[in-house]
């Protein structure tokens, strides 16, 4: 059973298109991930799915059934926001209650799942406090065990990491893969963070402007990119591209490679001078001025002695290397 | 904290002036009050002093008990501007929400129509509102004042509260929706409590000229029953003969629900100017 089909969903404000024919699929207890640059539409369709926004045309499905003309309450989804969004003026508890009181859930039946919820998010030291008195972090574990009693089929996340601290950041991040495995529910997921997609997802969809660039798995979108957008987007530190020409193929076209295929040598199939080293302990990162308008990124693994001013040489596999055509496609 | 505020010389500078302000502020009503405790000559031989065992008198207390009906006045006061405040209030941030949350037709045209009145005294009108009350049967009843008032009040109460709604998150409002509230739970459990600041403002603007009013009650509602505090004092001020002493205590017992209210406001009133002022 598919969890959630969107068939032709189109969005414009006004004389503006924001979601432009988006399909797309989502099994059951898959966990998918929207990802691409800010304003590209991805949490509009988010709110599209959860029934905030209404679509301009076209079908939302979830479960099976039609939804577009139900009222998000009723969709057996749950969404998890960015600012959190708490009720300001009830407690941990009153504020994962509110929802199963409005469905008019049985009272033991609240309980039983705020007790549930709460053990899974080691919530229960605070749940009667109120969100004013809580850190960010905790903040956020209410708004998913929020989410969490609800008993959704689908889970919304809108950015929820975004607030954090870089630590807390991992950590969450890392409950959530957590909780998708406990859970068996699909998941729905929108960053900007290529690393938070690449990490949680089992499907990556790559949205620019309103429409899919490419869905696939982390791995397929990585190695197997379908344009320049998705290859630069996926992989830090982005892909390099250099016109073909440069290394004997064909004028007009573009070649990808990235930075941790490359290696740095006296000689190689481009040479260059080194403007700036980074060096992370694990791995060293060198850009190189080739000639093009960015700098050509070498991500060698190990500590490396490169200054900046040398001249070195670039080598690299011919079979890692992808091809672009002049309108950004693979070749 | 930057230098100039911790200078004492800049500290004194600042209190003296503000305590200046308050002294200059509260000189009127402090006279008023001292006044109304004394005889009436004293009254008028020595207008600033504090009433003593010589001066001191209650017989402009006494004859504001006895003439006129002066605890309906101040009923009907009462009436008439917790009334009209609670319209203005409700009805001013409902329009505010529906302005300030959904996307319709002619949303920002509505919003500068409603906004109008700011700029239109309402006493322009009085002339067509007397014969609209006098149509629908309405003079000499509160009702008229009610309406009349909070028809002076919305155009304001629209402005500030919509501003205000537009910064409560719309995240929690989503939240709301998917947790199943219905758009008047939202409205009520949700926003309201989040704006009570803006709403404090809005009430105390709104609610000093109703009290203080004596335009509208002299034209609409001038019958003995439905006479406001205002209008009511009038009486002891005649074209010849004025009993000061009815008058100032009159004025004074007038000041007392006021400040009640606004001590109940003040603290809401200045984070909602505050807030406004700094963001």
């Amino acid at each position: 059973m598919t969890a959630l089909t969107l068939s032709n969903v189109c969005k414009s404000f006004g004389q503006v298109d924001v979601l432009k024919n988006i399909d797309l699929t989502v099994e059951e207890n898959e966990f998918v991930v929207f990802v691409g640059p800010s304003g590209c539409g991805k949490s509009t369709l988010l709110r599209v799915i959860a029934g905030l926004e209404d679509a301009s045309s076209g079908t939302v499905e979830i479960d099976g059934q039609q939804v577009n003309d139900v009222p998000p309450a009723k969709r057996g989804i749950a969404m998890v926001f960015q600012s959190y969004a708490l009720y300001p003026h009830l407690t941990v508890r009153g504020n994962m209650v509110l929802g199963l009181k409005q469905a008019g859930h049985p009272k033991d039946e609240i309980e039983r799942r705020i007790a549930e919820a709460s053990r899974m998010l080691s919530l229960e030291p605070y749940l009667d406090r109120r969100p004013a008195e809580l850190s960010g972090g905790q903040r956020q574990r209410v708004a998913i065990g929020r989410a969490i009693v609800r008993n959704p089929k689908l889970f919304l996340f809108d950015e929820p990491l975004s607030n954090l601290d870089a630590a807390l950041r991992l950590n969450t991040r890392v409950e959530i893969a957590n909780l998708h495995r406990q859970l068996d529910a699909s998941m729905i997921y929108v960053t900007h963070d290529q690393t938070e997609a690449m990490t949680l997802a089992d499907k990556i969809v790559v949205l620019r402007d309103g429409q899919v660039e490419q869905i696939g798995s982390p791995m397929e979108l990585y190695n197997d990119p379908a344009n320049r957008f998705v290859a630069e987007f996926i992989g830090s530190p982005a892909m390099n591209f250099v016109p073909a020409d440069m290394i004997g193929g064909n004028k007009g076209t573009f070649v990808g490679i990235r930075p941790e295929y490359a290696q740095l040598g006296q000689t190689g199939q481009i040479n260059g001078t080194v403007i700036h080293v980074e060096k992370l302990g694990a791995d060293t990162n060198a850009m190189i001025n080739i000639g093009t308008d960015k700098p050509f990124t070498v991500r060698a693994f190990g500590q490396h002695d490169v200054l900046p001013g040398a001249e070195v040489g670039i080598s690299f596999d011919q079979a890692k290397v992808l091809s672009f055509g002049e309108d950004g496609k693979r070749l | 904290m930057n230098k100039a505020r911790r200078n004492p010389f800049n500290i004194a500078a600042m209190h003296g002036a503000l305590i200046l302000y308050t002294l200059i502020a509260l000189f009127p009503v402090f006279v008023i009050v001292i006044n109304s405790f004394k005889s009436r000559k004293a009254i008028f031989r020595e207008p600033l002093a504090l009433p003593d065992a010589d001066t001191f008198s209650m017989i402009g207390y006494q004859t504001v008990m006895k003439q006129g009906d002066f605890f309906l006045y101040f009923q009907n006061s009462m009436i008439v501007t917790v009334a009209s405040l609670f319209f203005i209030l409700l009805f001013g941030a409902m329009a505010a929400f529906a302005l300030s949350e959904y996307r319709f037709k002619g949303n920002t045209l509505m919003g500068l129509y409603l906004a109008l009145g700011i700029m239109i005294p309402i006493r322009i009108g009085t002339v067509a509102i007397l014969d609209m009350m006098v149509a629908t049967g309405l003079v000499n009843s509160l009702m008229a004042l009610i309406l009349v008032y909070t028809a002076q009040g919305l155009p304001l109460a629209v402005f500030i509260l919509s501003e205000f709604m537009r910064q409560v998150s719309d995240d929690l409002k989503n939240a709301g929706r998917i947790d199943g509230l219905s758009e008047y739970t939202i409205f009520f459990r949700l926003v309201l409590p989040l704006v009570r600041p803006a709403m404090a403002t809005v009430a105390v603007f709104n609610m000093i000229p109703i009290w203080n009013d004596l335009w509208f009650p002299l034209i609409l509602a001038p019958a003995e029953e439905t006479k406001t505090l205002t209008l009511g004092s009038q009486v002891f001020i005649g074209q010849f003969v004025t009993d000061w002493n009815a008058v100032l205590s009159a004025l004074s017992m007038a000041i007392l629900p006021v400040m009640v209210l606004y001590v109940i406001f003040s603290r809401q009133l200045i984070r909602g100017i505050t807030s406004g002022a700094v963001k």
